[in-house]
């Protein structure tokens, strides 16, 4: 978290991204840009291929064609998820996934994982060096789960926490692997308004500290309030990129979403 | 243990002491009981039931901890086993040291292990089950035909006259009078044994306090969200393949040595579900779990052997179903009924436990 | 008598019965993503069944073929009440449980079948009575016999039969629209756990056919057969990809003369070092050649990598 924050530097590129899933073309010629502390949004109405974008930035998915460009090196091609989280990329999921019967603790300890080294040697032995590791990852973990707002006991399975807690705790297990760019996939998903703006205050509150946030979201309102940047898929096509300002009156955007009506504040908190 | 202790009262570390030290005496004094009350045999059952606990303790790394499914472990405990009888025995006249050969089998089954696990492991876990019970079976395939036309591990009838575990000129084989005390040769297998179940458990408590053990468990709750968190799941995997294979060789070693004779037989795939059972029946990733589940499954079978025949007598006036069968026919029911109703086992995992102790902490705030 | 010849003419027989196991495996698998460890234990007691029914009716004085008949319709009923209690018992209580839960009820009740038959029939080897006439026909050098050219026959036109159900019929429909995506399916008024409990009866109906088949073409039948059986079968399932119903059926057959080829010439190939009695080998290489370099089959277009 001390790195410089430069603003004037793409953090992530993507030109002429393609994926086909069989016949069907799921997301075709992206390109787009990330800036280094930006919060980048991505919306777009149901299957516009927001998921696909994410899972293709995380390694879930290969590209078929198109470049990919994350802090200067390229990772087109064939790139597993690991390699893309070492290199600085972490993620939290649509649909939660925690590590269920381990401990809210454990969960984010789990994310130290790719910044830590110990092996099975200093697992058995518990050397000085294994065991200031381990502390260190302790402390680390703790200072994450009050960081986004976990209060309760630490041992708390991660199944029993409630749900506004569980995708905290995703956010504070990918804000573990020390990301360059935390990618959030409708992190505001079924939670109510307070959650929704304590989250907001928590995203802030990450960007202020250096890290680049890509979100993905229905929630319109939630990210033109938010974002510096949007980008709007449609049928797996970008049709617009700019700031939220010009993205609420983009025509093409505004028919994507309601056919021809502007989208008025009111309207557009399509809440799921 | 130290960590532990560091956290009790004064008052309560004297206790886990005096219950630590009550324990090792009655570790100690065991077989002695065990012989003078229900005779030697039993103490060469007690014999058994460790080895068959390290067992079971290997194939929780890999079953328990990493959450992968292998149908096939007896084959690395064939692996260590064979290994230990040719190279200790005059079926190729090989006469190795028992402290080179334990290891070298050990070592042979790890490489079984990462051999095996490796094409299976980017394929969904149920895949990885049936190539485990497919290896099981060719092993044993193998080790009953290996005999011609090359005679290597002499077919169906095994190897026989294997050296007995020997440390100088001191051999497990033979009975010993030390400290005014008689040790046969089963009660000196039986601290043999002992200290390497200890061992056992040991490192697997290590590791599943560390940072290999939690991308274990991270592999067996969400593969996908392992992998985004930057776990190279492949090599965490291969790694606990590795480590269960490593123990199951080391046991079979150890088997070999303690039996003086292996034969085909004794690896089929009911081992491999003995063995799987004590851990699913106990409580997958639970080391006491496993270690209950490993003396109830051969303790009980040794009783229904013994009690089956006669009740069976008495009931319906001659043995309807034989004691082997009646085994496997309780496993099969035993693997059924835990899984459907308490499919954490019947030890409640150190994390359930973990979360009473932090219910409690609510409560009290 | 040409022996190349005489092996792929055994080995066409047993990959008939390969076939339809596999595709007991593979139908399981395209609606439920889970191997059903118990579907070779259902073969045995198809088999074991059909056996029984045989001996008590040989001495009946009814005609061989009605015989045959019967006991095959008593064996088929069987073996679905089998697979239903299967799904009911060991699948449908851990449907959303985590994969390894399901896969050790199956490999309970796999060992609990496979151990009550053994109580049932005994550990030793059962002679399965032949009552078609054992004719044999020259093909061009090789010999085949007439229960072979049955079982052949009977294992086309099933597994022709399945493909029909599975296109031309509103159950096939439904049962496609569940292994493509169950929770579309539920919305779309699809009975799901109707169709997964037909699925699994069906898989059993054609193993209870097999293990029939198996038995007569050996003429032995044990209590241990389904687990080896249950394994290359699934290997069949694998290598024409886990999920095609078409692709069981060529990896069935493909198995079968790999099987029977290998076996006939590894003896040639290793200098004699190796004979026939690692016929039981060649599965498993298949399986993992198959998996390590073409995880998706010879015809699987979904890949059995976990998305």
């Amino acid at each position: 978290m001390t790195t410089p924050i430069e603003f004037d530097v793409n953090l992530l590129e993507l030109s002429h991204v393609a994926k086909r899933f069989g016949g069907l073309s799921a997301l075709s010629d992206i390109s787009l840009h990330i800036r280094r502390g930006d919060i980048y949004g991505l919306i777009g109405p149901n299957g516009a291929g927001k998921t696909t974008l994410f899972n293709i930035l995380t390694g879930l998915y290969q590209a078929d064609s198109g470049r990919f460009t994350f802090n200067n090196t390229e990772y087109s091609g064939r790139c597993k998820p690991h390699v893309l989280a070492q290199a600085g990329i972490a993620r939290t999921f649509q649909n939660i996934r925690l590590f269920a019967n381990m401990t809210a603790l454990e969960n984010v300890m789990v994310g130290r994982h790719l910044r830590t080294s110990s092996g099975i040697w200093g697992a058995l032995t518990r050397n000085a060096t294994a065991r200031a590791e381990e502390h260190a990852i302790v402390q680390h973990a703790r200072a994450l789960l009050s960081y986004v707002g976990i209060n309760r006991p630490h041992q708390t399975l991660a199944k029993n926490l409630s749900y506004g807690e569980q995708r905290r705790l995703e956010i504070a297990r990918a804000l573990a692997t020390d990301p360059k760019l935390l990618a959030l996939d409708e992190p505001a998903a079924g939670m109510n308004a307070t959650e929704t703006e304590s989250l907001k205050e928590l995203l802030l509150s990450i960007r202020a500290s250096g890290i680049t946030v890509l979100l993905i979201e229905h929630d319109v309102k939630f990210i033109l309030g938010l974002c510096d940047r949007v980008a709007v898929l449609d049928y797996g096509k970008k049709i617009a990129e700019d700031v939220p300002e010009k993205i609420r009156c983009n025509p093409a955007v505004i028919t994507a979403y309601l056919g021809t009506e502007p989208i008025i504040p009111a309207q557009a908190g399509i809440q799921s | 243990m130290r960590n532990v202790l560091k956290h009790l009262s004064s008052k309560d570390r004297r206790g886990a002491w005096i219950a630590f030290v009550v324990l090792a005496i009655v570790l100690l004094a065991l077989p002695f009981f065990t012989d003078a009350l229900f005779g030697r045999g039993w103490v060469r059952i007690m014999d058994f039931a460790l080895l068959y606990i390290m067992l079971a303790l290997g194939l929780n790394i890999v079953v328990g901890y990493a959450g992968l499914l292998d149908l096939g472990y007896i084959a690395f405990f064939a692996v260590g086993a064979y290994c230990y009888a040719l190279l200790g025995s005059p079926q190729l006249g090989l006469h190795l040291p028992f402290w080179v050969v334990l290891p070298l089998g050990a070592l042979l089954a790890c490489i079984f292990g990462v051999l095996l696990g490796a094409p299976t492991l980017r394929l969904r876990g149920d895949y990885l089950a049936i190539v485990t019970l497919g290896f099981g079976e060719i092993i044993r395939i193998f080790l009953n035909n290996l005999n011609a036309p090359i005679n290597i591990t002499n077919g169906p009838q095994g190897i026989s006259m294997i050296d007995p575990i020997r440390f100088g000129e001191f051999s497990l084989g033979n009975t010993h009078e030390l400290f005014g005390l008689t040790f046969p040769s089963v009660h000196l297998h039986y601290y043999l044994f002992l200290l390497f179940t200890l061992l056992v458990i040991f490192i697997s408590l290590r590791l599943e306090d560390s940072r290999i053990g939690r991308a274990w468990m991270a592999i067996r709750e969400d593969e996908v969200a392992a992998e985004a968190m930057g776990i190279n799941t492949r090599n965490i995997k291969l790694l606990a393949f590795a480590m269960g294979a490593t123990f199951g060789g080391l046991a079979g070693g150890l088997f070999a040595g303690f039996q003086g004779f292996v034969s085909p037989e004794s690896f089929s795939l009911t081992e491999s579900i003995t063995v799987l059972c004590m851990v699913v029946l106990g409580g997958m990733g639970n080391i006491n779990g496993v270690l209950l589940g490993g003396i109830l499954l051969v303790v009980l079978p040794e009783a229904l052997r013994h009690g089956s025949g006669p009740a069976q007598q008495l009931l319906f006036g001659k043995t309807l179903i034989d004691p082997e069968s009646l085994r496997m026919l309780l496993f099969g029911l035993a693997l059924i009924t835990v899984m459907l109703w308490r499919p954490s086992g019947l030890w409640p995992s150190n994390q359930r436990r973990r979360e009473l102790v932090a219910e409690n902490d609510t409560a009290q705030l | 008598m040409d022996t190349l010849l005489q092996q792929i003419v055994n080995g066409f027989v047993q990959g008939s019965v390969y076939a339809m196991v596999a595709l007991g495996y593979t139908m399981v698998y395209g609606i439920l993503g889970l191997i059903n460890f118990a579907h070779g234990e259902v073969v045995m007691v198809g088999a074991m069944v059909a056996m029984s029914v045989i001996q008590l009716l040989i001495g009946s004085g009814l005609p061989p073929l009605l015989i045959l008949l019967i006991s095959l319709i008593i064996s088929i009923v069987v073996c679905m009440t089998l697979g239903y209690g299967i799904e009911r018992i060991a699948y449908r209580p851990l449907r959303n449980a985590p994969r390894l839960a399901p896969l050790i009820t199956a490999i309970g009740v796999s060992i609990v079948l496979q151990n009550l038959a053994m109580m049932f029939w005994g550990r030793e080897y059962h002679a399965f009575p032949s009552l078609l006439p054992n004719n044999s026909h020259m093909l061009s050098g090789a010999i085949i016999t007439e229960v072979q050219l049955l079982i052949v026959f009977v294992a086309l036109g099933m597994m022709g039969g399945l493909l029909l159900l599975m296109h031309r019929t509103r159950l096939g429909r439904a049962m496609r629209a569940v292994a493509e995506n169950p929770s579309a399916a539920v919305l779309m008024g699809v009975n799901i756990n109707g169709v997964i409990a037909i699925t699994f009866m069906l898989g059993s109906a054609l193993a209870a056919v097999a293990g029939i088949m198996v038995s007569a073409n050996y003429g032995i039948v044990h209590y241990y057969m389904g687990s080896i059986l249950g394994l290359k079968a699934f290997t069949a399932a694998v290598l024409g990809g886990i999920g095609n119903m078409r692709g069981a059926m060529v990896g069935g057959l493909l198995l079968g003369l790999i099987e029977s080829l290998g076996a006939g010439y590894i003896g040639d190939l290793s200098g004699g070092f190796f004979g026939s009695h690692y016929q039981d080998v060649f599965a498993f290489f298949v399986l993992i050649s198959v998996l390590i370099f073409r995880p998706s089959g010879l015809l699987g277009e979904r890949v059995a990598e976990r998305a």
